[in-house]
């Protein structure tokens, strides 16, 4: 029987050599004349062991990694394909404690597939849930993921169900499902890697929402520092469309859905929903006040829904299993299971899906392994370039949307990066200021004239130039963007800004420079 | 590498790049993204012609192109280094190698070699957080990225 070999296509696999070590297994398939195949799926998540060779074994999935292109004569030495004793052996993947450890829902077949063949999308429960919805009332669906408790995994945390029900309510003879995927937070890859990994779990929720709607046309707008995410969904899309699952007749209903992917040009702001929906309409991303909102007017004024990759791909299991199935994760108000992101400066760095409620100390110290550098942690970042700075003392807050806003800090899209004791929190409070200052969309003036100030004012803080009259205008400063700004972007900044003052003072009281004597 | 056609033809290339994807709803960013393709910037030569096929003013366009990062309103250098500048990367030394990077290109930022080989850009994540920090040279990307494999990038868009 022919050996497949898992070599991911993930484009943190690719940057870490992965097309030069199947270029070596080719060789050496060849070489030794094997009866193997190369089969390029998703990565499993663990990003310190990519790139990760996976073989199937009669005993299940064995691993090997990280993998280097030199590495690979020697893993055939010793009987590779097989599953063959290597230093490099990590044993069956899915015993791997980081992996076990999970519940994956969301990304069940992200890196077990190949993200290209439907047929494996299927043979591994895919489909399941568009089939079911092509015979539900559209209210019905709706009220299935609201039942599920699913909130926005962009970030705002919305009911996706009562969102999903604004737009059934709402008349319109075009309606719209926009797929955000314009991950821009540093910190996060979860789109990027649903896309690379499995992107028909996206078309099937993306359909779904559709059905549920009324709505006859879809768009996945994302960004152009994703080009190998754009490839594998632009490919995707074609062979849904081939085989019937988009089109005049989805699944052979009486349903029409068809979809698009559109790329983005470099704007972080057109992450923002009303700002994306701008740049959709060929314009450039400015915000747009609210309301309307876009379930009433959204793309090209028609009733839209927008939601980000990790909801609408949450919705085929959802539909599949149902909505107590997926409700019965998590803790409080923030149900189901959330990708977490663990990045930066991090032993185990990749994505942790799980229920709602971990620690933010579990996910730092015990699923993360502390820090890389293995200097102790100082601060994590939590929820991307707009998300709060917490210390060690903040470590026992679950990971769940409201136990992080009661602590002055947001979820965001999940992402997590630490930074270990050499970082400078005025630096980064600084770094957050300026990023917003070159990422506003420059409608509102909070934001774009609120975050030059900001630079300037920790600039002068850092320069000890009175620094304590600084520090209560920085904290003004704040007030005024937090509450001013159109959107999240001039809205959120002073997040990073105010949590890094609040909880490291002392980077905000530098050595006053020594005057020169005259 | 960024190798692009010569510009004399920008009007013919751009109508039928316009022609193409003027049925798309939305139809600017693809257009703009083709020409870019194609030219390696948006030549100031076919702004008008967009405009115009578009039904749009000048200023539209211009404001289009202006607003979002990645439209060149110049051509780049032969390689395009773009070096991670978010938080993740910075967790992991990512400004150190900004600097360096800058060193030894002799160049700031939005800035090309004056043998016009590299161009250095900033960009704000690659989606690479866990194996930061990262870059991308024409399109191929590398993480993990220390001293070493920085300079090797460097002398290879060098060339």
């Amino acid at each position: 029987m022919t050996v497949r070999i898992f070599i991911p296509r993930d484009a943190a696999a690719l940057a870490l050599g992965a097309e030069s070590v199947v270029e070596a297994i080719s060789g050496e398939i060849a070489a030794r004349a094997l009866d193997a195949t190369i089969v390029r799926n998703g990565s499993r998540g663990m990003h310190w062991l990519e790139p990760l060779v996976e073989i199937e074994t009669a005993d299940g999935r064995v691993a090997y990694g990280p993998v280097k292109a030199g590495d690979v004569a020697s893993l055939f030495d010793a009987g590779l394909t097989s599953g063959g004793a290597h230093p490099l052996c990590l044993g069956k993947t899915e015993e791997i404690p980081f992996l076990k450890r999970q519940t994956r829902l969301t990304f069940a077949r992200c890196g077990v597939i190949d993200p290209l063949s439907l047929d494996d999308y299927r043979a591994h429960g895919g489909l399941r849930g568009l089939e079911r919805a092509v015979v539900m009332q559209p209210a019905a669906i709706v009220a299935e993921v609201t039942e599920s408790g699913l909130r926005g995994r962009g970030g705002a945390g919305f009911p996706t169900g009562i969102k999903w029900k604004t737009v059934l309510e709402t008349p319109g003879a075009r309606k719209y499902i926009v797929c955000n995927a314009d991950e821009g937070d540093s910190g996060t890859f979860a789109d990027r890697m649903i896309m690379e990994g499995d992107p028909f779990v996206l078309i099937e929720g993306m359909a779904i929402a559709g059905i549920a709607t009324g709505a006859t046309k879809g768009y996945i707008y994302t960004r152009s520092e994703y080009p190998h995410a754009i490839a594998v969904m632009s490919a995707a899309v074609e062979i849904a469309r081939a085989a019937g699952v988009l089109g005049t007749s989805v699944l052979g209903s009486a349903h029409a859905f068809d979809m698009e992917v559109r790329t983005g040009a470099g704007a972080y702001v057109c992450g923002e929903e009303t700002s994306l929906l701008n740049s959709l309409e060929g314009k450039r991303g400015l915000v747009r006040a609210k309301p309307p909102l876009p379930a009433h007017k959204g793309l090209f004024d028609r009733p839209t829904v927008i939601n980000n990759v990790i909801s609408l791909a949450s919705v085929p299991v959802i539909l599949d299993k149902g909505a107590g199935y997926y409700r019965d994760f998590g803790m409080g108000r923030s149900r189901g299971t959330i990708p977490l992101q663990i990045a930066g400066n991090v032993r185990h760095g990749g994505l942790f899906e799980t229920a709602f409620g971990l620690t933010l100390g579990e996910i730092v110290d015990e699923i993360g392994g502390g820090t890389a550098s293995g200097r102790p942690v100082k601060a994590v970042q939590v929820g991307g370039p707009l998300g709060a700075y917490f210390p060690r003392a903040l470590f026992d807050t679950p990971f769940d949307y409201e136990a992080f806003a009661a602590r002055d800090g947001l979820i965001g899209h999940a992402g997590i990066v630490v930074f270990d004791d050499t970082a400078d929190m005025l630096k980064q409070a600084r770094f957050a200021m300026e990023f917003c200052a070159i990422e506003s969309c420059g409608k509102c003036t909070p934001c774009r004239i609120g975050s030059i100030r900001g630079v300037e004012v920790a600039d002068a803080i850092a320069a000890g130039i009175e620094p304590e009259k600084n520090r209560v205008l920085l904290a003004d400063l704040c007030n005024t963007m937090k509450f001013g700004s159109l959107c999240a972007l001039g809205g959120f900044t002073p997040y990073p800004v105010m949590s890094a003052m609040t909880h490291f003072p002392e980077d905000f009281s530098p050595v006053p420079m020594v005057e020169a004597a005259e | 590498m960024n190798i692009h056609l010569p510009r004399a033809d920008v009007t013919e290339r751009t109508l039928a790049i316009v022609g193409e994807l003027k049925r798309l709803e939305g139809p600017l960013i693809p257009i703009l993204h083709e020409i870019q393709d194609e030219f390696g910037y948006v030549p100031e030569e076919s702004l008008p012609v967009i405009a115009q096929e578009l039904n749009l003013s000048r200023a539209e366009v211009y404001g289009v192109v202006t607003f979002y990062h990645d439209f060149r309103e110049h051509p780049a250098g032969r390689h395009v280094l773009k070096l991670c500048r978010a938080e993740a990367c910075q967790s992991m030394g990512g400004d150190r190698l900004a600097e360096r990077a800058k060193a030894l290109l002799g160049i700031d930022f939005h800035e090309t070699t004056p043998d016009g080989a590299v161009t250095l850009e900033p960009v704000y994540c690659l989606g690479l957080c866990s194996c930061s920090p990262s870059a991308m040279l024409d399109g191929e990307l590398h993480a993990r990225l220390d001293e070493a494999v920085l300079d090797a990038l460097v002398a290879e868009a060098r060339q």
